[in-house]
């Protein structure tokens, strides 16, 4: 029997077809921007529970007003110079005896902490304040802890802290090297934990 | 023997556009993968503050987004422009907060739900107000691990 030659189906119009797709999911892609400053809060409690107490040394007092201003220990600052004075407080070192820091290298101030483990930083707004003004005074104090926590991390292991973050929760990291990630940076954490307290606002 | 005779050179071959499509193909596969589709229309003014110590939320299946910020300027006639929570695909009251994040528990599987992270995406000329009354709703529900996303910047623009 004689085969008939099938005739070939014209491709031609497959790209047209390509394009129009290509289009589609250009214009509706949207690369999300899932990127912020990670915090935890503080578990609900009911009841009004005595605050411990804690030397008035040992708080840094942070307060944003409903005009955006800054006012830290008592006194107005400027947004740039916060991230300098909160480590510096951090960095202090003022303590002696069993309070004494090892790693400090601040200028033992008496009016600010003894170590970064009793060294609390309070932040108090206004309901009025801007979120953008929160969102950088945060930053700002994170940064602080950040820089002190990268020279530990420097100074202890050889890279920073959020080198070793960002390694640590990388999915390409293999499981023997996350768990020995993990240990240096909880160690780190726990030189410098993160004690950062939030009022509610007033206002 | 005519199967070696050379062709006469002159007219240049056009160019074949067969592989055109490969190509083209190729580019859609990725934009199609790299593509994640809102899920929610946004109905409030969106812009995120800046800020440069930033962390990246990596799994996005585990994230539960909290929108607020003023009306968007076609919903301003109807909703006024103080500024408001979107939950999903609708405004919102601060008391519906607790019941959205539960929601959301639900339908996670079991085991993840310690993982989940609550993302705000807050414009930045919101009051402090509203998002600590979002705060406060979410330490009532227990979700406690919170991202306040932001754009990478310098923090100061945010003034």
């Amino acid at each position: 029997m004689a085969r008939r030659a099938s005739p070939e189906v014209n491709a031609g119009s497959m790209a047209d077809i390509a394009f129009l797709l290509l289009i589609f999911f250009l214009v509706t892609t949207t690369i999300e921007t899932d990127k912020g400053i990670s915090r935890k809060l503080p578990p609900w409690q009911p009841e009004d529970v005595d605050p411990p107490t804690l030397k008035m040394r040992n708080v840094f007092e942070v307060v944003v007003n409903a005009n955006n201003d800054l006012l830290v220990e008592g006194e107005e600052m400027e947004l740039k110079d916060l991230r300098k004075a909160a480590f510096d407080f951090l960095d202090n070192g003022g303590g002696s005896g069993s309070e004494a820091c090892s790693f400090c290298q601040g200028s033992a101030d008496p009016n600010l902490s003894v170590n970064p483990q009793k060294a609390v930083i309070s932040l108090v707004n206004n309901r009025g304040t801007e979120y953008g003004t929160y969102i950088a005074v945060q930053n700002e104090l994170v940064a602080a802890y950040n820089e002190l926590r990268n020279r530990e991390a420097k100074r202890l292991y050889g890279s920073t802290f959020v080198e070793l973050e960002t390694e640590y929760n990388d999915p390409k990291t293999g499981e023997g090297r996350k768990e020995s990630l993990k240990e240096k940076i909880e160690a780190i954490k726990d030189m410098i934990p993160q004690k950062l307290s939030e009022a509610e606002p007033k206002g | 023997m005519s199967k070696f005779t050379k062709k006469k050179s002159g007219d240049l071959p056009a160019i074949s556009t067969a592989s055109l499509p490969d190509i083209v193909f190729m580019l859609l596969f990725f934009f199609m993968v790299a593509t994640t589709m809102r899920e929610t229309t946004l109905m409030v003014q969106n812009s995120l503050p800046t800020a440069d110590q930033v962390e990246k939320l990596d799994k996005k299946d585990l994230v539960m987004y909290i929108y607020a910020g003023k009306p968007s300027q076609r919903y301003q006639q109807k909703y006024g422009t103080e500024a408001r929570i979107q939950l999903n695909d609708k405004f919102a009251d601060v008391s519906e907060v607790q019941s959205f994040i539960y929601a959301e528990r639900d339908s996670k599987r079991e085991e993840l739900i310690p993982y989940l992270t609550t993302a705000l995406k807050v414009d930045k000329e919101t009051n402090m107000g509203l998002v600590s009354d979002i705060k406060q709703e979410l330490r009532k529900a227990e979700a406690l691990k919170i991202n306040y996303t932001t754009v990478q910047g310098d923090p100061t623009a945010n003034k």
